[in-house]
């Protein structure tokens, strides 16, 4: 980001300034000046541009395809903590799957907001549902990696969070998942960035990133409530 | 060209007669083109007042609007906007200005009406194709233009309008009934007719050249808009199936874009094995290109004026044209950068990201051209050649913010901001209407036989290019901020302290709004009280020159012109100055170097 916040200011602060330089140069030329070319001409130009700006692509490519590895082509670790998160017109939960570690499965058919059944969890059938903690917040522990297994229920979201410097689009039909580690405690929001709906501006959940002792404490806080 | 097909270009209509088929439902490119400019027009001041609204909106959420009330009762009850409202408004003024305004004012208004002219033909090569073109995007407009009034709620679902919310109807919420249908019919109506104006474009540009008119000696305009037509062809090719398939899963319960178990509203949806994806790929497959059917007529345009103001050719005309093409090219590999976060293969983004960092070679190339020709010519400051300039300064603001989002890495924290809105306002918005105003005060004594008033221009300008950085800079920031994009309201913690930024702009979009009614009264006043324009007031070289303003109902008056000259014969010794007419016989003593290599 630094590298082409410098490149990126450089280039403009160049242009710009020659470029009124050279309005306010010849604009006032006197009659009988000849017509000049500049130094070297086209091809100098030309060659300048593909060299410096060649250079500067590979070299954005190269960090930038580096920085791109280091979330998507590295799978989550071993201990990373697995969460799901689930976006819906115009809310996000969240599903922790409890001591046993498994997530229930999912029956649509049976997700109903009046009744709560925000996963569409079937508790009297799925032995696997039955102690996970369904919560609207999301509290992690410091320094833990996160595995978040990401779905929509009805139309695209996204899931973005600026301090972490994650987004990525929930997009009906597909599971997708994003793996991160917060490092430093605190509060911070979550929001949607995909047009959802009339609600979409107002679509947004809190992070908490918290100590293990106080994370342990809030997931049974939670699950108490269930 | 030979004398057969001459002879049947110059029987293809006969002058027109009667009110009707002057004004009308005219076959001369010329009234196409003025029409296509009026639509335009209204369409980008539609387009302005619902930005003004949304503006207003986000700063002083509360307040009634004077005068709203009656326009939309239901969506803004006394005059107060809606979250819903809010985003049709935003869905409004995104279709109105890419479509009916970036795409209709530099290339199809003033394509129509100057590219026969430049290349020395009578009209364009299907004059009632041309026609067509014109009353089905007048069509599309008025079917647009009803979806804002609809009972059931105007769309709100972007410009880019995303499946599922797009696609599975009102049960959605508000703007997904009809005001969506009519949404995607209008866009896939805008698309028929685009498809038919860019084979016209293509095929009076191959068939048409009138003797001694080669490609190369074509000017930088004519390539710009023939390159246009070419992307436009393929652009519009895909998006209208696309639009057929998002209104056959609207209406006809198919699924190309809905996956299966969704539940909208607590009611599980009725399709399976859609992929909301393929939208996004289809529509960027044209929406990318899109932003090259905006930026790279008012690039022709821009070079057009700019030779003519510095008196001089640019430091190499095939270096443009190639430039241009290698944009047009490189602008069908890039899409998928507007699909970053969208869950593709991240080894796509990577793919994508690689051609989007080397489009910034060609775009580098143009300006350095651009601002190189500077050096050493004796520039004429006029209205035209200060919003010509004033392009270029704005293409490199957009363009250099282009660097970030290049960047899958970078645009995860940018994607989806105030930073978006803020770079392509820049670099396609802004900088395409720039491109269209220089066109305006350059053409308008050719096009309506009256001079525009120079001081009113410049002045013109001065207000809307410090107003374009005062309202666009500042995106920048929120979106580096985290500002979302498409938000009614700023409701989250972290953006309250944003929120006089977002006064500032407000306040400053509504004087800049305000700073063309100058344009506009010059507009008015000029064309019926100007000046009287002489037939070639900017002593400049091309073939639109050589005719009256405005030039007869066959534009050559029977007599095709033939070419001896490149189209930039500047700084040389002519009989009338230090310029050569294209089609003048006379010998060019010295040939300046690089210039036309």
């Amino acid at each position: 980001m630094a590298d082409t916040m410098i490149e990126a200011g450089v280039s403009f602060l160049a242009a710009q300034i020659i470029l009124a330089v050279f309005i306010w140069w010849f604009s006032t030329s006197k009659p009988g000046q000849k017509i000049r070319n500049f130094p070297g001409g086209a091809r100098g130009l030309v060659a300048a541009a593909i060299v410096l700006v060649g250079l500067e692509v590979l070299a954005l490519g190269v960090f930038g395809q580096k920085a791109w590895a280091n979330i998507y082509f590295t799978p989550p670790g071993p201990n990373a903590m697995p969460i799901q998160v689930q976006a819906g017109q115009f809310a996000f939960y969240f599903r922790y799957p409890g001591p046993d570690g498994k997530f229930g499965p999912i029956h649509p058919e049976l997700i109903n907001e009046a009744t709560q059944n925000i996963f569409g969890l079937d508790l009297d059938h799925d032995q696997d549902s039955k102690d996970d903690i369904v919560t609207a917040q999301m509290a992690v522990p410091v320094n833990r990696e996160i595995h978040l297994l990401m779905h929509a229920k009805d139309v695209g979201h996204s899931f973005y969070v600026r301090e972490l410097r994650i987004q990525q689009d929930f997009v009906p039909g597909l599971d997708l998942s994003l793996h991160f580690t917060a490092t430093t405690p605190g509060k911070y929001e979550i929001v949607c960035t995909q047009l959802c709906g009339l609600g979409h501006y107002n679509m947004k959940a809190y992070l908490l990133v918290m100590s293990q002792a106080d994370f342990e404490n809030w997931l049974k806080q939670q699950a108490a409530m269930q | 060209m030979d004398e057969t097909s001459r002879a049947s270009q110059a029987a293809h209509h006969a002058p027109p007669q009667g009110f009707i088929r002057n004004y009308i439902f005219s076959l001369d490119h010329k009234i196409i083109g003025k029409q296509y400019y009026g639509l335009a027009l209204l369409a980008v001041l539609t387009g302005m007042v619902l930005s003004w609204l949304m503006r207003i909106h986000l700063v002083w959420p509360n307040s009634p609007v004077p005068g709203l009330k009656w326009l939309a009762h239901t969506s803004a009850p006394n005059g107060v906007i809606t979250p819903e409202y809010y985003l049709s408004l935003m869905t409004m003024h995104g279709t109105l200005m890419v479509f009916f305004v970036l795409t209709n004012a530099p290339f199809a208004a003033f394509g129509n009406y100057f590219l026969p002219i430049q290349i020395g033909a009578e009209d364009m090569a299907f004059p009632r194709f041309n026609m067509m073109s014109f009353w089905m995007t007048f069509l599309a407009f008025c079917v647009l233009m009803a979806a804002l009034f609809v009972g059931d709620g105007p769309p709100i679902s972007g410009w880019t309008a995303y499946p599922p919310l797009s696609a599975v109807g009102a049960v959605a919420g508000p703007g997904q009934g009809t005001g969506q249908t009519l949404w995607g019919l209008s866009i896939a109506i805008f698309c028929i007719a685009s498809l038919l104006g860019s084979l016209n474009f293509i095929s009076t540009t191959l068939d048409l050249r009138a003797r001694g008119m080669t490609l190369m000696r074509m000017p930088l305009s004519t390539w710009a808009w023939f390159i246009t037509a070419c992307i436009a062809l393929l652009a519009f090719a895909v998006l209208l199936p696309a639009c057929g398939l998002l209104i056959l899963d609207r209406l006809a319960g198919t699924s190309f874009f809905v996956p299966a178990n969704l539940v909208v509203s607590d009611q599980i949806q009725p399709h399976s094995g859609g992929s909301p994806l393929l939208w996004q790929h289809l529509f960027w497959f044209f929406g990318h290109p899109e932003v090259y059917i905006a930026i790279v007529p008012a690039m022709g345009i821009v070079s057009h004026i700019l030779i003519n103001a510095m008196r001089r050719p640019m430091l190499s005309h095939k270096v443009i044209i190639y430039s241009l093409m290698s944009l047009g090219f490189l602008s069908y590999m890039v899409w998928g950068h507007h699909m970053f976060v969208s869950g593709m293969n991240p080894l796509s983004s990577l793919m994508f990201s690689f051609p989007t960092l080397v489009i910034t070679i060609p775009s580098t190339i143009l300006t350095l051209i651009w601002i190189g020709s500077l050096y050493g010519c004796k520039l004429r400051i006029t209205s035209a050649s200060l919003f010509a300039l004033g392009f270029v300064s704005l293409f490199v603001s957009g363009g250099v913010s282009g660097f970030f989002l290049a960047q899958p890495s970078i645009d995860v924290l940018l994607h989806a901001t105030y930073f978006v809105v803020g770079h392509f306002h820049l670099v396609m918005g802004v900088a395409a209407i720039f491109g269209v105003f220089a066109a305006t005060y350059f053409w308008f004594p050719k096009m309506f036989g009256r001079m525009m008033n120079e001081r009113l221009g410049k002045i013109h300008f001065w207000l809307t290019f410090v107003g374009a950085y005062l309202i666009f800079m500042p995106f920048h920031y929120l979106g580096m901020a985290g500002n979302v994009r498409r938000y009614s309201a700023f409701v989250n913690d972290y953006l309250q302290p944003l929120l006089p930024v977002h006064r500032f702009i407000t306040i400053a979009a509504l004087a800049t709004g305000a700073a063309q009614i100058i344009f506009l009264y010059n507009l008015i006043h000029s064309r019926f009280r100007g000046e009287p324009a002489p037939q070639n007031p900017w002593e400049a070289t091309s073939l639109e020159w050589t005719v009256p303003s405005p030039p007869p109902w066959d534009n050559f008056a029977g007599k095709i012109p033939v070419v001896y000259h490149d189209p930039y014969q500047y700084g040389v010794k002519g009989a009338t100055g230090d310029y050569v007419m294209q089609d003048s016989p006379q010998k060019i003593p010295t040939v300046p170097e690089e210039g036309r290599r």
